[in-house]
């Protein structure tokens, strides 16, 4: 019914019976030009005021270089192991129940609540030698707190949630007759996750790794505290860009988070087209 | 079903799991695995962390407590966390209402360029976050020397910090909004105006009454990110105790000094607003599914 009447109706008459759209445009893209677009244009303008081997010598020395590898690399493992165990979590949400199902479904959201500072200290302390999980890691040998593997520790956290969120909904709509007529037809539990279950949900998942790699690769609060900022070792990018501001080395600090910037708009735009295939495959999905 | 009726005169001793249930169930040993996997992973993750702030915070008794949180540069901090979540909050949400308006409402083009702009400052770096306003109104920045000869001070004072937050912040509410208005789409806003009401009171009585548990549920978030917000502040804070130290960089300078009592005591009050936003959120969650759920039976 409602279908019908908005698409009978021409486009133009129904943009003149909503009053508002001069108004709201217009103060939504004063508001956007003001609070972001003008001061992220600095951080372009500003770099035109280097030249062009200046630019470069500061993005590829080897200290920032070291710190991408630590920053991406870390980052990269911890959306693969939320992919893992965001994918287990959201199944046993999804599939099983249990008491406390709803409590502990509402703290999968605590990093994204949980200021990063606080996860900060928190994780700095725990992981520590004499902190309660770093006491247990000692004897083996485990050194996490201000290593690499602290940055690892941190950035599996503020990831936590993303791969839960995004892989949860679409578990919850996959159709389970799918797979029971696979295992009906004779396929064991692992053919159907594989073939059935796993292609449903994979766009999801694979949203939910570019999200929390996304969100990893800028991080900041949450990792200082852990990481104990060695040069070369355990410094991450956007440690470095502040090093570079308390040197008051401005022109510095801008040209690599230029990089960062570029690269963070590259995953916004993967992100999109991959939200894109989701949508579109659930779409097609819900006609059949 | 079937079951009984094959056999009506034995009483059924054992309820059997319907046979969907039954059919896609894995093995017990199974189940019991992914389960330890997920509870393990979590409480690693999250309960170890919630148990210790607490835990730290208090290991020197309650009057230590109560003096770190009461103390005049906390209660500073505190109070620079209200006043920039204060600021920030209202201006987003005119923001996220005003987009969610324009985006829902009306087609025109480029509204799928417009809406990846909203989501910009979700993808920058909180460094940067800070960085850019330093580049604006720093000593070297664009007003950096009109505004000294005004003797305004943006940088490292009250006004940056607001920015800053305004900024990591922009998105939340609009994000809220715009899928909820869409989903909602423009029928019941067409026939109040075509019985003669006002744009505004359209707006009032109509629209936003449909739209207000996700306008609470971007608020909450909004207000959750303010106030926690570390990376950006930190840039153009200055970090002066008792002046420009929110609540989150009082915790850094209290950690950094090893005095860790007081340190966890403040960041406590951040987890206990963390898990209120979790518990404010989980109610809305539930009333909008409420609220949907009949609904959902007329469709």
């Amino acid at each position: 019914m409602a279908l019908a009447v908005t698409t009978s109706s021409p486009v133009s008459t129904r943009k003149r019976v909503i009053p508002g759209f001069h108004l709201s445009l217009g103060f939504t893209l004063f508001y956007l030009g003001l609070i972001v677009l003008i001061p992220l244009s600095a951080v372009f303008l500003k770099t035109f005021t280097m030249t062009w081997p200046a630019f470069w010598d500061t993005i590829s020395s080897e200290r920032v270089v070291a710190s991408y590898r630590l920053t991406f690399g870390a980052s990269f493992l911890a959306a693969l192991i939320n992919v893992v165990f965001g994918g287990i979590v959201s199944w046993v949400l999804v599939r099983y129940e249990f008491p406390g199902k709803r409590f502990i479904d509402a703290m999968v959201d605590l990093p994204f609540a949980l200021p990063t500072a606080v996860a900060g200290i928190t994780l700095a302390t725990l992981y520590a030698p004499n902190g309660w999980i770093g006491q247990l890691l000692a004897p083996l040998g485990i050194k996490v707190a201000f290593t690499p593997l602290g940055v690892l520790v941190a950035l599996t956290f503020i990831g936590l949630p993303f791969v839960v969120r995004t892989v949860q909904p679409v578990l919850e709509e996959a159709e389970k007759e799918l797979e029971e007529a696979a295992l009906s037809l004779g396929a064991s539990h692992w053919q159907t996750f594989t073939r059935v279950t796993l292609p449903t949900i994979l766009p999801a998942l694979m949203t939910g790794f570019a999200l929390a790699f996304a969100r990893a690769t800028g991080e900041y609060g949450s990792v200082i505290f852990i990481a104990g900022n060695m040069p070369m070792i355990s410094e991450i990018t956007p440690l470095f860009m502040i090093t570079k501001l308390e040197q008051y080395d401005y022109a510095g600090a801008t040209a690599i988070a230029v990089v960062m910037l570029v690269l963070s708009f590259s995953l916004l735009l993967a992100i999109n087209a991959l939200q894109a295939w989701m949508r579109r495959r659930q779409a097609a999905g819900s006609k059949v | 079903m079937s079951a009984i009726s094959v056999q009506p005169a034995t009483p059924v001793r054992r309820v059997e799991p319907p046979l969907s249930l039954a059919a896609t169930t894995e093995p017990r040993w199974i189940r019991y695995a992914l389960m330890l996997a997920a509870f393990g992973f979590l409480t690693l993750f999250l309960f170890v962390p919630l148990v210790a702030v607490f835990s730290e915070a208090f290991k020197k008794g309650w009057q230590v407590y109560l003096d770190s949180i009461t103390e005049p540069d906390a209660l500073s901090a505190i109070r620079l966390t209200l006043i920039a979540a204060g600021i920030a909050v209202p201006l987003n949400l005119v923001f996220g209402v005003a987009a969610a308006w324009t985006i829902a409402k009306f087609e025109f083009k480029g509204k799928s360029v417009l809406l990846t702009l909203i989501d910009l400052p979700f993808s920058v770096s909180p460094v940067i976050s800070g960085l850019i306003y330093v580049l604006l109104f720093g000593a070297q920045g664009w007003f950096g020397e009109w505004l000294r000869d005004h003797d305004i001070k943006i940088l490292f004072a009250v006004p940056g910090i607001v920015l800053a937050t305004i900024f990591v912040t922009f998105p939340f509410v609009a994000r809220e909004l715009i899928p909820l208005m869409q989903a909602q789409g423009s029928e019941e806003e067409e026939a109040a105006l075509v019985l003669g009401a006002s744009g505004w009171q359209t707006f009032w009585h109509v629209t936003l009454p449909n739209i207000k548990w996700g306008l609470l549920y971007g608020v909450i978030l909004c207000n959750a990110r303010a106030m926690g917000e570390f990376g950006a502040v930190s840039v153009v804070s200055g970090h002066i105790r008792g002046e420009t130290n929110t609540m989150p960089l009082q915790v850094e300078i209290l950690y950094n000094e090893y005095n860790f009592a007081a340190a966890f005591a403040v960041a406590s009050l951040l987890t206990l607003l963390a898990l209120l936003t979790l518990a404010l959120k989980a109610l809305v969650e539930w009333r909008t599914n409420e609220s949907q759920a009949p609904l959902d039976q007329i469709s």
